[in-house]
């Protein structure tokens, strides 16, 4: 998951973010001002500002916000000057919108806002309905309105076009002014609170923002989503009475509180009114104190009262808003905030510290306990290493930008010395005990400031400081960084003491004796010379003391005034550092982590690499010269034994008792093999099947929610679609059988590493990834090795998408569309121990949805019912409608699942629904449209709800955007390519261009943005930087002058879709492009040329094919649908083009694979070139056509 | 092959090899004469359980009413079979020219010195008993109770036939901690030295200091063997050794304590005389 941020507000207004990932407090430092409150949601965050107005600051992603104004152009015949712009006195516009009924000049149109820019001149759309015109973009008609082509006929009378100009919202990640227009101006905001983006995501980016005025009034802001950030216009909404605070959750809740202590829930929102309707009143938790504050999540509602005690709403859901009472709750607070998941922030009203609800799950919405969140904030970091030196640049924390000091004019230093001041009496004020002077003074004469050690710093927030003080001062005073390197280089040891007293000299000479006297006297009664702002060096964590801590909480500590979690995405697995920072704490649990993290990576090195040279030597030296000695102990066979249940081969298949065995042994070559065993009962007698564990391609693991089983394939098992199908009694011994045989098959295969940079991928519908290594006779021609004796290993993870190269890159995407990064390891999840690489392993996770469906059948008297006929299907059901699914029952996919959503109707099954959901029918099963007619007599809807994993494996995230689709530029073996071109689709359709990746950086650096008209589904650019598309309206796109010097290219190129075709998928190889469309045809670009990049036209391969990948050798591979063996049919079946060759592209025949139940696969890493087997006039051929296929086809 | 995976340094250490060769001892009484015997002696195991083929080989020089228990001998020491014998070889033979040369004997079995090993089993139930005593001191003997006696038949055979796979498969188990606990509650192992009366140093220390950082291999010997440690200006003057190799004395415990244990899962120490040429 990727991190996000908890923001807060202190009392002195002051707004701070800490990311989920982190362990301090960032001060957001383009607060240009003071802030009352803000509330977040993970895009952007809102705010109140000291001035009464609303601030916007959007978080700045590699997306670019885009709005697209357009307006069209209309013109009529007539007979003597053809198509001009005088038109009727009927007639719309000259210039209108698309209705005509707006006059829309173009010099009309003007930027809402400051935070906007043009991003280029108005042009004309050249397309129409996804085809491209010729004629300057004109489309024809009768009359204004009628139907327009882009064919102008003999009686088109009237013609129009389409002008567009993106502008673009420039003020990403700083706070800009929400404008104030004129005809609504509320009076001055005093509360603020966005949410509602669960309710519809349509469109992209929805957020209700809801604000109270000082007036009691209540206003929704309009049309906030992706593109219009800000929204449009505010709106009064009635009111009963005066509220006070309001509260907006991520789904349909809406709280308030009303200023005589009562509280209003807001009714009747949903997917089509996120306003809501009406107002419901909710009694204050108790009779005789009011509440002051609201907050609500999805299905939770947390109150306070006004003596500060906190109250949990019981039994608020979608269907009852309002709950139905009041528990009361631990803990004094003077305000909270419910976030993401329901998690849950609030401020105490004592100490003002922020605490976390800790334990707040699915089950358990009210959580266990509050704990505090004892991060440090920035400032308090480089604390004790402030300096007098800093102060000229403290200003950079009013002007928020990172400036050099002697860069500031005497009089901006003097204005910012001023504002500095000023802040530090606020401080002052806060702690009284510390009357001291302002810390500033910039001699450096020691005894004068002794007395005032304890001044709060204000002056330390630059980066200038920060940077500057911190890293000398770590290395003067960290015992801890100094006895690594006396361990190291002992021969130092005299010399350390010295350099320690050089460096505190020269702290003295350059940073004020303030700060070094207050050093001096934090650390003194620990006798510990350690430095708070060395959070960085775990190993001196433990080292410090609880008097150090106190001494720091004393008035170190932040006061808050305000928090939102509505950005930040934790939940109860969660692991979060907010708790045990460095500045507080001095448990074990922190010592664990600095040795899981071990020492420093240089030191780790210096201590393993020395036993492993060791034992290598060693080995060297006792067992080179004596290899022909004979060995103690004979090799000999092992047995492994258990009983299992096994899906039994005859009819009727069943699950019966079986003894499982798997006997070890050395084989002739001293590699080692095994003979797996199954000793069943048939009718009273004792039989066995076996499986020869070097024939044993692939073990497959099939966790459902009833069994425990996996399948084990040979070639054979595979042709015949009837693998071996065992279950284990526990999932633990499940998986210790299946990282035994896995690790027996790998022995027997000597595959005991990473998967190479050949590798071939795939992944199952379950998500499970497997690899295998492509053998030179794989692509060979014309004897390939049949494509069911691969050998499959499973690697760790999670995911619905890889994509790979052969320089070693992979990237992956799952199934919530978060972008992956292979990192080089092997096992994880399961594989444990030996079947696992230490190194490169990480926690994973993915989340998915379970769907069930609600049937419902119509009888004239009721209208549509839960009663259906008894011949119907279950009515509520998978879908299938073979098996019941009701809510309760629906377990989530596996044990390693677990619920974290509750169930929503799901309004984007295919086909579309209507507002509630439903698809209607004549009859089950059949198709289904989303409007009710007459010949209607069943209806469905979709029921979704969230689960989510977590595991391990070689995966890395790779934060912030969600991907749909990407493709790595395949290379053809040797070519050495520095930066290797990656492009994906985000998850909203938006075509990204990932710069920076190489193969050290394998995760590449930042997204270019290339502007689309509408969004995409699918790329993939082939060895030459040919770079295809497919849009959502199934049509294609080549994308021109794509090279290594034009990364992203310079246009698109549209390209129709076979007739009546959607396509779905594209993947470019060498020289060829295959695409799928969605009913599932396999289409091959002919009459590809250099010249003509494009091609001409499309030629049908075959059909029921779900998804290809073209590799660099132009191999095709497929994974298919309804593959038929001698026992079984299978879904999902990897399938190898044969007979492609240079000439006869698109091959000859299938040959089948792995499956079914196979999902994705890639060949893109495989370059290896097949062993050539010499037919004189093909060799030739070929090697003219792969001259061909090398040159610039771009 | 070049090391890059903490798997590997599991692997080598199991698959380490001492050459040796065995002659008989020039008392005892032979029908004909017994030619030396070269064999790889697998580091982690014990003699008396790999030697059956030295046994096998010198009986048949013998007169079958001349032989007795069979026991060893290097240069004058009797070599105690419930020792492994990577630690007989560096506490005693660490600086002698290879391949080791041990003295077979049949007779005059020094009561005083060895063990008697009549059979397999006794050094069966040694090596569990080991086992079990480092489970004690790394779990509270919870893991190596909860493990079923096929389980514990698992290890031992692993070792008996030299099945790495199968003896990790379950001794995994054994090697894990909580990573809230940062390591085992005490790390087994024995410090061995060629002198003093005592065989072996073993006490109680955890791999984690009260303050929180790892201890390293340097903790640990200047708490039980300060003299293996040099000083500033001095010559050095032990070596330690595990598995035939010199770690570095930052090495934290708790990973030499899952890598470089033997299999009866101590961590065996030798501090051993530098030596003099």
């Amino acid at each position: 998951m990727p991190s996000s941020q908890l923001w807060a507000v202190d009392v002195y207004g002051r707004v701070y973010s800490l990311s989920t990932a982190g362990q301090q407090w960032e001060q957001c430092h383009d607060a240009q001002m003071e802030f009352k409150r803000v509330t977040a949601a993970q895009q952007c965050c809102w705010g109140i500002a000291c001035d009464h107005s609303i601030y916007l600051n959007v978080l700045a992603s590699d997306l670019p916000i885009r709005y697209q104004e357009e307006a069209y152009e209309n013109q009529r015949w007539n007979p003597v000057d053809g198509f001009t712009e005088r038109l009727l006195p009927s007639d719309r516009w000259q210039w209108s919108d698309i209705t005509g009924l707006q006059h829309r000049p173009l010099d009309s149109f003007q930027l809402s806002s400051t935070s906007w820019e043009w991003e280029c001149d108005w042009f004309v759309d050249e397309n129409f309905e996804g085809h491209p015109t010729e004629k300057g973009g004109w489309s024809y008609a009768i009359d204004f309105p009628a139907t327009y082509t882009k064919d102008k006929k003999w009686n088109s009378c009237v013609r129009r076009r389409r002008w567009l100009r993106y502008r673009r919202y420039k003020a990403m990640d700083s706070w800009a002014k929400i404008p104030s227009h004129k005809t609504t101006l509320p009076d001055p905001f005093s509360d603020i609170s966005c949410g509602g983006w669960e309710i519809n995501d349509e469109p992209r980016g929805r957020l209700s923002l809801w604000a109270v005025s000082l007036q009691g009034k209540v206003w929704f802001r309009e049309a906030i989503c992706h593109n219009n950030p800000e929204g449009t216009v505010w709106e009064e909404v009635p009111l009963p009475g005066e509220v006070v605070q309001i509260s907006c959750g991520p789904g349909d809740l809406v709280w308030g509180v009303l200023w005589e202590g009562q509280l209003i829930v807001r009714e009747g929102i949903g997917r089509d009114c996120s306003k809501g309707t009406t107002w419901a009143e909710v009694e204050s938790p108790s009779p005789d104190v009011g509440a002051i504050h609201v907050a609500v999540g999805v299905g939770v509602v947390w109150a306070i009262t006004k003596d500060n005690k906190v109250w949990f709403r019981r039994g608020v859901n979608s269907h009852n808003p309002c709950g139905s009472g009041w528990i009361s709750m631990v803990g004094e607070m003077i305000t909270m905030n419910v976030g993401l998941n329901d998690q849950v922030w609030a401020i105490g009203s004592e100490d003002r510290s922020l605490y976390f609800r800790q334990g707040v799950t699915l089950s358990e919405l009210s959580g266990k306990a509050w704990k505090a969140i004892t991060v440090p904030r920035d400032r308090d970091r480089s604390h004790s290493s402030a300096s007098a030196a800093s102060v000229q640049s403290a200003g950079c924390y009013f002007t928020g930008e990172v400036q050099a000091p002697s860069m500031l004019s005497d009089v901006e230093s003097d204005v910012e010395k001023d504002s500095t001041e000023g802040a530090g009496c606020l401080v002052l004020i806060q702690n009284p005990e510390s009357n001291a002077d302002t810390p500033i003074d910039q001699s450096c004469d020691p005894p004068t400031e002794v007395p005032q050690p304890r001044v709060p710093k204000v002056t330390s927030d630059s980066f200038i400081s920060d940077l500057v003080s911190d890293r000398e001062d770590v290395k003067s005073t960290s015992p801890v960084v100094l006895e690594e390197e006396t361990l190291i280089k002992e021969e130092e040891d005299n010399v350390i003491p010295e350099r320690e007293h050089g460096s505190s000299e020269g702290h003295c000479h350059r940073w004020s004796n303030v700060d070094l006297e207050e050093a001096m006297s934090e650390q003194a009664p620990t006798g510990h010379v350690q430095d708070s702002s060395d959070s960085c060096s775990l190993s001196s964590i433990a080292t410090y003391t609880l008097v150090t801590d106190d001494l720091y909480r004393g008035d170190e500590h932040p006061l808050w005034a305000w928090v939102s979690g509505g950005g930040c995405s934790v939940d109860s697995h969660s692991h979060l550092h907010w708790f045990n920072s460095s500045a507080t704490m001095s448990s074990l649990t922190q010592s664990v982590q600095s040795m899981s993290l071990s020492v420093s990576p240089a030191q780790t090195t210096v201590w393993k690499r020395q036993i492993f040279d060791q034992l290598t030597e060693r080995n060297k030296r006792e067992m080179e010269n004596f290899t022909h000695y004979e060995q103690a102990i004979e090799q000999s066979v092992w047995v492994k034994k258990g009983t299992m249940q096994w899906w039994r081969d005859w009819k009727p298949h069943k699950w019966v008792d079986v003894h499982f065995a798997l006997e070890q042994f050395s084989g002739p070559e001293g590699n080692k093999d095994g003979i797996l065993f199954v000793y069943y009962n048939y009718y009273e007698e004792k039989k066995y099947l076996h499986a020869f564990i070097n024939e044993v391609t692939i073990l497959v693991p099939v966790l459902n929610e009833s069994k425990h089983t996996f399948a084990i394939y040979t070639p054979e098992r595979t042709k015949q679609r009837w693998p071996i199908r065992v279950a284990a009694a526990t999932e633990q011994e499940m998986h210790d059988w299946l990282a035994l045989l896995s690790v027996s098959c790998c022995d027997s295969r000597k595959i005991h590493s990473p998967p190479s940079k050949q590798a071939i991928w795939s992944i199952t519908c379950k998500g499970d990834i497997f690899v295998s290594e492509p053998t030179p006779s794989l692509e060979a021609v014309p004897y390939p090795t049949p494509c069911d004796q691969m050998f499959w290993r499973q690697v760790g993870g999670h995911l619905r998408i890889v994509e790979c190269n052969s320089m070693g890159i992979v990237w992956g995407i799952g199934y919530d569309h978060t972008a992956w990064i292979y990192t080089g390891g092997y096992g994880g999840g399961f594989f444990q121990g030996l079947a696992s690489s230490t190194d490169n392993i990480y926690t994973q996770t993915d989340i998915k949805s379970v769907y069930i469906y609600e049937n419902q059948r119509w009888n004239p008297v009721t209208g549509y019912t839960n009663r259906g006929l008894p011949t119907d299907r279950y009515m509520w059901s998978d879908a299938s409608g073979l098996h019941e699914r009701t809510k309760t029952n629906t377990k989530p996919p596996s044990p390693q699942w677990t619920w974290v959503s509750d169930w929503t109707v799901d309004y984007s099954a295919s086909g579309g629904t209507d507002k509630e959901g439903w698809q209607y029918a004549a009859d089950f099963p059949a198709s289904y449209h989303s409007c009710k007619t007459m010949k209607d007599f069943v209806r469905r809807r979709r029921w979704a709800r969230k689960c989510k994993l977590a595991t391990t494996g070689p995966w890395q995230e790779i934060p912030p955007i969600s991907l749909s689709d990407v493709s790595i530029l395949p290379c053809v073996e040797q070519t050495s390519v520095d930066v290797v071109p990656v492009w994906a689709i985000s998850n909203k359709g938006d075509v990204l261009c990932r710069l920076g990746v190489t193969t050290l950086t394998p995760a590449g650096s930042s997204w270019l943005h290339v502007g689309t008209d509408q969004p995409f589904k699918s790329i993939s650019i082939g060895s030459a930087c040919q770079l295809w598309a497919i849009a959502k309206d199934g049509s294609a796109f080549y994308r021109g002058s794509v090279s290594k010097q034009s990364p992203a290219g310079d246009c698109w190129y549209h390209i129709p879709s076979p007739a009546k075709q959607k396509l779905k998928q594209v993947s470019v190889g060498r020289t060829c492009v295959y695409a799928v469309d969605e009913n599932g045809n396999l289409w091959y670009r002919q009459e590809l040329t250099p010249s003509y990049p494009q091609g001409s036209s499309w030629e049908h391969i075959s059909n029921n094919v779900r998804k290809v990948s073209v590799g660099p050798l132009d191999q095709v591979w497929i994974i298919a649908d309804k593959v038929q063996g001698s026992h079984s049919l299978s879904c999902g079946t990897v399938c190898h083009r044969l007979g492609v060759q240079p000439l006869e592209p698109k091959g000859q025949s299938w040959d089948y694979g792995i499956g079914g139940g196979w999902d994705h696969i890639t060949v893109r890493g495989n370059s290896t070139e097949p062993a050539q087997v010499h037919l004189p006039s093909v060799a030739q051929r070929s090697s003219f056509s792969a001259g061909d296929a090398n040159g610039d086809i771009v | 092959m070049i090391m890059n995976n903490d798997k590997d340094v599991l692997r080598d250490v199991w698959f380490g090899r001492i050459p040796s060769c065995f002659t008989l001892n020039s008392d005892e009484v032979t029908e004909r004469e017994a030619e030396p015997y070269y064999l790889m002696l697998p580091r982690v195991s014990y003699l008396t359980l790999v030697t059956d083929k030295v046994k096998k080989h010198f009986l048949k020089a013998m007169r079958t009413d001349e032989v007795e228990e069979m026991w060893f001998e290097y240069e004058g020491t009797p070599l105690k079979w419930h020792y492994p014998i990577g630690v007989l070889f560096d506490l005693h033979a660490s600086a002698s020219a290879l391949p080791w040369s041990i003295i077979v004997h049949f007779k005059s079995f020094p009561d005083r010195d060895l063990l008697h090993c009549p059979t397999n089993s006794v050094i069966e139930a040694h090596f569990m008993s080991s086992i079990k005593e480092a489970d004690v001191l790394k779990h509270k003997s919870q893991v190596v109770n909860d493990m079923q006696k096929k389980d514990h038949k698992q290890l031992w055979m692993g070792l008996q036939n030299d099945k790495f796979d199968q003896f990790w498969a379950m001794n995994r188990k054994l090697m894990e901690y909580s990573t809230e606990e940062g390591g085992f509650r005490y790390i087994p192992f024995r410090i061995y030295q060629t002198t003093g009366d005592k065989p072996f140093i073993q006490k109680l220390f955890r791999p984690v200091s009260p303050q929180g950082n790892p201890h390293t291999l340097c903790d640990l010997l200047k708490e039980m063997y300060p003299a293996a440690l040099t000083n500033d200006g001095e010559q050095k003057r032990y070596q330690v050794l595990i598995h035939g190799i010199e770690p570095l004395l930052e090495t934290p415990l708790q990973w030499l304590s899952e890598h470089l244990s033997h299999p009866d899962n101590f961590l065996h120490i030798c501090i051993v005389p530098v030596p003099t040429d």
